[in-house]
């Protein structure tokens, strides 16, 4: 029945042993020799024992561990630095409809590319990381913060733009190689649309200069 | 020193008895006193032992199953037993309302008294045992059988058909297992031509380059196994749980209790668990007797104790590793197995000793055991269909 | 159905075995009964778990629809995702590259070799073995967990497959330690199958019990390994050939008997196939883009028309039918789900049998209420 033995315990001899063993009680036998090896083993084998012993010890993340979203500003001045235009792409793409955005309007009520009220319900929050996926302009991603329980459902647990507003220092501190991709990427689209603007502009003032020498001919 | 260690008990006893003596306190008062004290310290150790046992069986499980068990409570989790305590204590009583109250209440009682009362006979050490009986053997399985009325009682008192069905299951199981018990602890009392637990212990002296334990014997050997596996069901742990582990109909004969009764029932399981290893160590591991002769500078007591917890923790292994047997299983298992190779065993250690105890004697027993437990194992792997499977595979 | 002899009720009793129960994976309830110890008649209850998936999926777009699957059999989400994400790619035509192919059989052939661990911890769970066999398949189990985590970024509810390809790439060092896992699983199945295949008195409470023929098997529309222990040879990875898996030397195992020894020892031995897969896999992947950049995923508006999705699960066969209508929400929605399904005969394997074997059964069927009530 079994056919790869390829672990140290079945080719060493007390498991090449056991294994042989053919009398009526030899499977209760192997059990006991098994969970034996598992007793004393889990004093001496480092990777027996899995359990961690929270709170005591954190807990090991990987990189790309996430819980719930969070909004990214650049600079020192979270509202100043926000990334958030409010195109409210995230909010429609959300399969649970948990976040909620209101644009920002002057006071001539102009819409501004800003959000006034942006709202994640995280008890409806599945993380399913939509919200990210979607995002045109790379300013929500997934925090790693888990220990978010609290005594008031509706209250606390509503993280409104004060709340989800962190740094991008702090992006870089929990998710450095996504964070150097989207810097990267940033820094790509900048580079790319100063060369459209400079094209631009030089083709502007081409055609200006051009302008200029044909009023001159003309005149001439 | 090891003297004094080995003395000391006694010599503790007479020395209070002397102090009070020295008072001038009346001779039945003093009997009184040597009794309680006695009755005080075996109890103590026993309660002591049942403590320790609750926290190290969840930390052998563990460990076995690689986790750490209890470790908040106290350095290890040792004392996890006191919390385990203030907990059952405090928890609120609820007896149902169309239970038999007076059978309801002296259930958990009368399984306590028995687990208690069996402790009398067992000699801890060479001259502690609490009382001399001529018949200990015979008053351990006589007094020990009431715990099986408590169970009953439980299951009957509780007015719940789940209860009853398990109490049910419980004393078929219990009284099925009684019969290979007894004939296996007889076996060692024949060969050692006496039912009193010192006179059987006395019997297993050093012998040779192996100890004189009869567990070191072919017949021995098996009827050892008997017993531990009778042990095992008598009280009532896997893998022959099925009364108190039902994963299939709610908790058996224990459902209706909650707080201090069940922690009774909890402790007088836990008691007579440590009864019967005693029992065990008393007939088949030399009960106080050390391994080797260089070994006895060590007390008689610790020997007898340390063999006692290294049974027990035995049985916390075998609980780590096998499943649960169904309950034809269990008494097809006890019937058709154990019965019969009891009273096989019987004939061995009786053709042992009148072949005169040596190799000839070894060869015999041997011989029959093995034989018999071919047959027997054969026949019950026929009726039970355990069969080796080979499986195809396609590409 | 089998003939039910008429029931006098004086003698039987009537017993309710959930919906709370330790032994019935999830809030599943089975109205028993009981004949002394014998079962005569078993009416299963469930719906306690029902959540609407079919409905959500239907009102909202593909791609939102996708995370809901993980929650389907959620002991086996990546698995669910990529049935889900083969029928969105039927409907709509769209290709994946070979190295996202890759990627999706190496974590599919993971998801299922936890799954069968996982099973087999249950199982000894269910027959009172203490949880020694679960904590020790739980360790296999955290471990390919912790390598789902590094990759999706949830231990469970991965929301991995995207159609065309998966979400995101490998990450740094993510091969050496799927590679370090394989390595150690043959070791840890070897300490499970010599607790638990020779051991007397699991071989007396299984073989025997809950015997299922293969013409039964059939007729009743069972798939997965409970198919296989019935003797039937049907593997869809076999039969469909769907992703790349013709490209791995596997084989399937048949039992003989049908009864709930051979239905564990199919996840033992299919376990161990697929770490072989698994080893063919990690060596063979090849460089390349993990998702079709055609593809699109927000806002995909298939063609008009239907497409049915398969795959072979751990459970069993899992399909996904999708009715589109030319918008970005399915007409119809459906699954197809395999515990459901493979419950249909569960009256008829039990009646006869002791009450103890009931949750045997059960347990060797191997259901997620997740997926049976959707």
């Amino acid at each position: 029945m079994n056919e790869q033995k390829t672990s140290r315990w079945s080719e060493s001899f007390a498991g090449r042993l056991l294994s042989g063993l053919r009398f009526p009680g030899a499977g209760l036998v192997k059990g006991l020799a098994v969970t034996a090896r598992n007793f004393v083993g889990s004093y001496f084998e480092k990777d027996r024992l899995l359990t961690e012993l929270y709170p005591e010890q954190r807990p090991r993340l990987p990189e790309n561990s996430r819980s719930f979203p969070f909004l990214i500003y650049d600079g020192n001045d979270p509202e100043a630095g926000m990334r958030c235009v409010s195109c409210k792409i995230c909010e429609k793409e959300c399969p649970p409809q948990c976040i909620y955005i209101v644009q920002d309007r002057d006071a001539a009520g102009k819409a501004l590319k800003r959000p006034r009220v942006f709202n994640i319900d995280i008890s409806v929050c599945m993380s399913c990381q939509i919200c990210v996926e979607v995002c045109p302009f790379e300013s929500i991603r997934m925090d790693q913060v888990f220990e978010a329980s609290s005594y008031d459902r509706f209250g606390s647990l509503v993280l409104t733009k004060r709340d989800l507003l962190k740094s991008n220092e702090y992006y870089h501190g929990i998710h450095p190689t996504e964070a150097a991709e989207t810097d990267a990427r940033i820094e790509a689209d900048r580079k790319k649309k100063e060369a459209a603007a400079a094209a631009k502009a030089a083709k502007a003032a081409e055609t200006a200069k051009a302008a200029a020498e044909k009023k001159e001919a003309p005149a001439a | 020193m090891s003297e004094f260690l080995e003395t000391a008990p006694v010599w503790l006893k007479d020395w209070v008895l002397g102090l009070l003596a020295g008072f001038g306190v009346p001779g039945w008062i003093l009997d009184l006193v040597a009794a309680g004290m006695v009755v005080g310290t075996c109890i103590g150790i026993f309660l002591g032992l049942f403590a320790l046992m609750s926290v190290m069986e969840r930390k052998i499980l563990a460990r076995c199953q690689n986790r750490y068990g209890p470790n908040r409570v106290g350095p290890f989790g040792l004392f996890q037993p006191v919390a385990d305590g203030i907990k059952m204590i405090t928890k609120e009583d609820i007896v149902p309302a169309a239970a038999d109250r007076v059978v309801h209440f002296l259930a958990p009682v009368v399984m306590m008294v028995p687990a208690l009362l069996v402790l009398a006979i067992l000699p801890y050490g060479r001259d502690l045992v609490p009382v001399q009986l001529d018949a200990g053997i015979l008053y351990f399985f006589a007094v020990g059988a009431g715990t099986e009325v408590a169970v009953f009682m439980a299951g009957w008192s509780s007015n719940n058909k789940y209860s009853v069905i398990g109490a049910m299951r419980a004393i078929a199981q219990m009284i099925s297992y009684e019969m290979p018990l007894v004939i296996a602890a007889l076996t060692a009392a024949m060969v050692s031509g006496s039912l009193a637990p010192q006179a059987i212990v006395e019997a297993q002296g050093p012998a040779g380059f192996l100890p004189g334990w009869y567990v070191f014997t072919p017949w021995g050997f098996v009827a050892a196994l008997i017993f531990y596996t009778c042990a095992l069901a008598e009280s009532n742990r896997c893998p022959f749980d099925l009364p108190e582990g039902e994963s299939e109909l709610v908790a058996g004969h224990l459902t209706e209790y909650s707080g201090f009764k069940y922690a009774t029932f909890f402790m007088a399981e836990y008691i007579g668990m440590f009864a019967i290893c005693g029992l065990f160590v008393t007939l088949f591991l030399g009960g106080w007797q050390a391994p080797l002769p260089a070994l006895g500078f060590v007390p008689s007591w610790v020997w007898f104790f340390a063999k006692v917890c290294a049974v027990a923790g035995s049985m916390v292994w075998v609980r780590a590793t096998l499943p649960r047997l169904r309950i034809d299983h269990m008494l097809g298992f006890a019937w058709k197995f154990l019965l019969p190779m009891g009273f096989v065993t019987f004939l061995a250690a009786a053709c042992w000793h009148y072949a005169g105890r040596g190799p000839a004697g070894w060869l015999a027993s041997l011989a029959i055991v093995g034989a018999a437990y071919v047959a027997l194992s054969a026949n019950f792997s026929r009726r039970f269909s355990l069969e080796r499977r080979v499986y195809q595979f396609s590409e | 159905m089998s003939v039910m002899p008429p029931l006098d009720s004086s003698r039987t009793l009537d017993v309710s075995l959930g919906p709370q129960h330790p032994s019935t994976h999830g809030v599943f309830r089975m109205n028993v009964t009981l004949d002394g110890e014998t079962v005569v008649r078993l009416q299963p209850v469930f719906g306690y778990l029902h959540r609407n998936h079919e409905k959500i999926a239907e009102t909202h777009s593909y791609l939102a629809a996708m995370p809901y699957t993980d929650r389907l059999d959620y002991i086996c989400p990546i698995t669910n995702n990529w049935a889900y994400a083969l029928a969105v790619e039927k409907l709509a035509g769209i290709e994946v590259p070979e190295r996202a192919e890759y990627i999706r059989v190496i974590v599919g052939e993971f998801t299922r070799l936890q799954n069968h661990a996982a099973l087999l911890g249950f199982l000894a769970g269910d027959l009172g073995g203490w949880g020694t066999a679960l904590l020790w398949a739980f360790r296999l189990r955290e471990k390919i967990l912790d390598l789902f985590e590094s990759l999706t970024g949830a231990r469970m509810m991965a929301n991995y497959m995207r159609f065309g390809g998966c979400r995101c790439d490998l990450p740094v060092g993510w091969l050496e330690a799927a590679r370090a896992v394989v390595r150690d699983a043959h070791g840890q199945l070897d300490e499970l199958e010599a607790l638990l295949t020779g051991n007397e008195i699991i071989l007396a409470r299984l073989q025997g019990v809950g015997a299922l023929t293969g013409e039964r098997a059939i007729n009743g529309g069972f798939s997965g390994p409970v198919l296989r222990a019935s003797g039937v040879d049907y593997d869809i990875r076999k039969v469909d050939r769907y992703g790349i898996y013709d490209r791995f030397r596997f084989r399937v195992p048949r039992g003989t008997a049908g009864d709930c020894f051979d239905r564990m020892m199919m996840r033992l031995l299919e376990a161990r196939e697929s770490v072989g897969i698994l080893e063919q896999a990690l060596a063979g992947i090849p460089e390349g883009p993990v998702v079709n950049p055609k593809a699109k995923q927000r806002g995909l508006r298939p063609p008009a028309g239907e497409a049915y999705g398969r795959i072979e699960g751990p459970k069993g066969e899992l399909g996904f039918y999708l009715i589109s209508d030319g918008t970005d929400r399915p007409y119809r929605y459906r699954v197809r789900p395999p515990s459901l399904i493979n419950l249909t005969l569960l009256e008829e394997l039990c009646i006869g049998t002791k009450l103890a074997d009931v949750m045997v059964i059960l347990g060797s069927i191997d259901i997620v209420l997740g997926e049976v009530d959707r």
